[in-house]
């Protein structure tokens, strides 16, 4: 795609001004490009006809703005600002790839419009905030909060609540809330930092959700379900192991496995709590963070035994494999956190060490892996991969960038 | 990743005392030598505190939140810390609460910076510098 055409197209625009030589010109532009989104006044973008199978946002952490981003062009469509304290800031995808909901830390909940580039809507839902995913049906939108501990499900398209559950694990006591994940049978599946328990919610009837409970272990920080929707997994803290669940017999309980994987040495101290997301299994197996160890966990999620561990130049964060699952790229937990490496999935080993910057905070892949974006926080930008030669193809300057969320979450399972 | 520190400080004046600086914290944080940054009990100069906010506000943050109004990690904000010694909070901040997620950063802080950092935080944190461009 020719960008200054387009660059040259917009500003033409802009000088003859006036509704009807815009659409003109606009409808041009899209005759020779397909797709083009203008940047319109004080920088928003205007949508002309286009899908949103390639669009995304990159999460502004301090400045409490997102960049609306195109990653088939790898370029940034505009910046939208006003969503409040973006730090940890996550983001689940409606199910027409259209909306983005932004969960900040702040308790916002903001539902952007990726084509009409502005913020649709907008609540203040909870104190403290962390995250949260969309229901199997698309109608439910998620959110998991410390404060209050619990989670609370809204209307997807208007933001009205509709239910709520407190993570009151006993009597006045509420517990934090982590690694929440929709599961198949409109349920979602998360952790208790606090309580140490796995919950699982059903929401068929979202005026009277049903709650199952599990023990799991102590502290866990994050949580994943496996790609076809059937395991939870809880990473735990405070002990060596992983809470596993089996979602078509839940009845069976919570399971361990990795138990006791630091051997009883003692931690490395952890500057950063680890990720985990479904995007952890590539090809049978599950890379998994080790916590406060330097490696990368290996397990064969057929019967779950640790079958390798990987050495890694720091605390992991984030594992994830690319989507055909021959690759995993780990980033690093402060101090180390100015690396990445890539393991090749085939070799059991670590090929590549990449610096795309101070403070590399997360990466994601598009939809078919052949590129993933890196966003490096204390140098402001956002470093495009070919992640077969690792060499950059583009680099997008971004404030302070964190998450990148593309819409193909939307088609997940556990996202 | 060559021309990072140098660009992060760019709002700061240019000149050997910041060069100076920038290349002993990177000493400092590659060979984990405590006292290079604070050089004793010394309060860390201006630019050292830039630097100590950065870090406050975006790696502290990670588990205290950006605006320190808590996460998995408790508010540091002046109301929630008021009454709690200073000591206290410093050997936290130092040495980490064993059986928590608290992690010691004496590894990357002096005690002087430590006690710095809990003094602001006491006080109401200084906000992140603008970094140019924004
Ligand atoms: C990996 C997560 C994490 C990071 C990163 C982190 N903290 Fe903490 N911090 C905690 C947790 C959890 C506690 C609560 C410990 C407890 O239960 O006593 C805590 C407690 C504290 C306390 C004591 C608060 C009180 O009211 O007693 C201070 C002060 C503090 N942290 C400062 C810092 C500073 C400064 C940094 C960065 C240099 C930092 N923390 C980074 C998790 C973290």
């Amino acid at each position: 795609m020719d960008r200054r055409a387009v660059a040259a197209r917009f500003s033409a625009t802009r000088r003859k001004g006036g509704l009807v030589n815009r659409w003109r010109t606009i409808s041009r532009v899209l005759a020779g490009l397909a797709a083009v989104v203008v940047a319109g006044c004080a920088g928003r973008p205007v949508a002309g006809l286009r899908g949103t199978g390639d669009l995304g946002i990159v999460i502004e952490r301090a400045s409490g703005s997102v960049q609306i981003v195109d990653h088939s062009g790898r370029r940034s469509l505009g910046r939208i600002e006003g969503l409040g304290d973006l730090s940890h800031a996550h983001a689940t995808v409606s199910r027409d790839g259209r909306y983005a909901y932004v969960f900040g830390r702040d308790g916002g909940l903001t539902k952007l419009d990726l084509l009409a580039g502005r913020i649709d809507r907008r609540i203040i839902q909870a104190g403290n905030s962390i995250g949260g995913s969309i229901s199997q049906d698309g109608r439910l939108v998620v959110a998991q909060n410390y404060q209050p501990g619990g989670i609370k499900a809204f209307d997807a398209d208007t933001l009205a609540p509709v239910a709520e559950v407190a993570a009151e694990y006993a009597p006045g006591r509420f517990s934090k809330v982590v690694g929440l994940a929709d599961v198949p049978g409109q349920g979602f599946a998360y952790a208790l930092f606090d309580a140490g328990e796995i919950w699982v919610t059903d929401f068929t009837d979202p005026s009277a959700p049903r709650t199952r409970r599990f023990a799991a272990g102590k502290q866990p920080y994050d949580g994943l379900v496996t790609p076809g929707g059937r395991y939870f997994m809880a990473g735990l803290f405070g002990e060596d192991g992983i809470a596993l669940l089996d979602l078509w017999q839940p009845e069976q309980g919570v399971r361990r496995i990795l138990d006791g994987y630091g051997r009883g040495e003692d931690k490395l101290p952890v500057f950063k709590m680890p990720h985990l997301r479904g995007w952890a299994v590539a090809d049978g197996k599950a890379y998994l963070p080790a916590v406060g160890r330097h490696e990368v966990l290996v397990v064969d999620v057929t019967d779950w035994r640790e079958v390798g561990r990987i050495a890694v130049a720091g605390q992991p964060v984030f594992v994830m494999a690319r989507p055909d699952g021959r690759q995993v790229w780990v980033n690093f937990a402060f101090p180390d956190n100015a690396l990445v490496q890539v393991i090749d999935t085939l070799e059991g080993a670590v090929i590549d060490t990449l610096s795309p910057g101070r403070a590399v905070l997360h990466m994601e892949f598009t939809p078919r892996g052949e590129a993933v974006w890196v966003s490096a926080r204390d140098d402001d930008r956002v470093t495009v991969y070919d992640t077969a030669t690792r060499k950059a193809l583009a680099v997008l300057p971004a404030r302070a960038p964190s998450g990148i969320f593309f819409t193909a979450r939307a088609a997940r399972i556990g996202f | 990743m060559t021309d990072g520190h140098e660009n992060r400080l760019g709002y700061a004046k240019e000149g050997l005392v910041v060069r100076l600086l920038v290349s002993r914290m990177l000493v400092s944080s590659v060979l984990a030598v405590a006292a290079v940054g604070g050089a004793g009990a010394a309060e860390p100069d201006l630019v050292r505190r830039a630097q100590l906010v950065s870090m406050v506000r975006q790696d502290c943050g990670s588990c205290h939140g950006l605006r320190l109004t808590g996460g998995l990690g408790p508010a540091l904000l002046p109301d929630s810390l008021s009454g709690k010694p200073a000591a206290a909070l410093i050997a936290a901040v130092l040495g980490g609460r064993p059986g928590t997620a608290m992690p010691g950063w004496s590894r990357f802080l002096s005690g002087a910076e430590a006690a710095w950092i809990v003094e602001q935080l006491q006080r109401g944190f200084p906000p992140l510098a603008e970094r140019g461009g924004w």
